[in-house]
Parts: structure tokens; C-alpha cells; sequence
């Protein structure tokens, strides 16, 4: 939870304003989604892929 | 409770199984940390692209690789 806000936040809040832009509001989300989807590659990974 | 339940195999089976469960989710959360940073540079699309999978997925065989190096090494230590 943490480390996802974490990265997110450096991703899409480059330059903070007075308030969350939209296009940061939906940065925010694809970059969520994006980190769900690489924990399933990362784990994916470890555990059933050979090489 | 029934004190004698507190050191049953079932329960001692059930924490070890929680300990490994947990070590894996650490691990996964770790390197899923650790890769994101050297695969993912730009901003965040709509879907990872190829490029950016195969880069985590690489990125995680390759911590593995390196794991086993490291043992190796520590182990030709005595």
C-alpha cells in the first residue's frame, strides 16, 4: 500500500497545484492498475515460469 | 480455549505455512518494488507494453540468478 503510493505519487504528482488535476487523478489510477499488473508478472516469475 | 490446542501439529503446521505465505508476499512486494523502478520510466499507459513486461519478468529471473550466485559464494566461504 505504502510502496504503491510511493511510486505513484513520484510518477504523476510532478509538479503539485493547489489541488489534484484530472489528469493526475487518472494518472493515479492507470499507474494503480499498472502496479497490480506487475506484481502478477513479478510473481507469475518467481513461481511458474522456468527460465 | 483448550490450552493443549496451542501446541497441536495442526497449529504448529498452520503458523509455518503463514510464516512462508507471508515471506513470499514480502518477497514479491520487494522485487515487484525494485523492478517497477527499472522497468517502468515513463508515465503509467493503459496497459504495461511488452517491453516493460518482459523487462519485470527478466528483472525477477535474474534476482534469482544472482541469489543463487551470492549463496554460492557464501557458502564457499568455510
Amino acid at each position: 500500500m505504502q510502496t504503491v503510493r510511493d511510486k505513484c505519487f513520484a510518477k504523476c504528482i510532478t509538479k503539485p497545484g493547489s489541488s489534484l488535476s484530472g489528469s493526475e487523478s487518472s494518472c493515479i489510477s492507470r499507474c494503480v492498475e499498472r502496479y497490480i499488473e506487475a506484481t502478477g508478472i513479478i510473481s507469475r516469475a518467481l513461481f511458474n515460469a522456468p527460465r | 480455549m483448550d490450552p493443549s490446542a496451542l501446541n497441536s501439529p495442526e497449529l504448529e503446521r498452520f503458523l509455518s505455512e503463514e510464516k512462508e505465505r507471508a515471506m513470499v508476499n514480502e518477497m514479491v512486494a520487494k522485487l515487484t518494488s525494485a523492478c517497477w523502478d527499472k522497468c517502468i520510466t515513463s508515465a503509467p499507459g493503459s496497459k504495461l507494453s511488452s517491453s516493460e513486461s518482459s523487462c519485470l519478468s527478466n528483472c525477477a529471473h535474474r534476482y534469482m540468478d544472482m541469489s543463487l550466485i551470492i549463496m554460492k559464494r557464501f557458502q564457499s566461504m568455510n
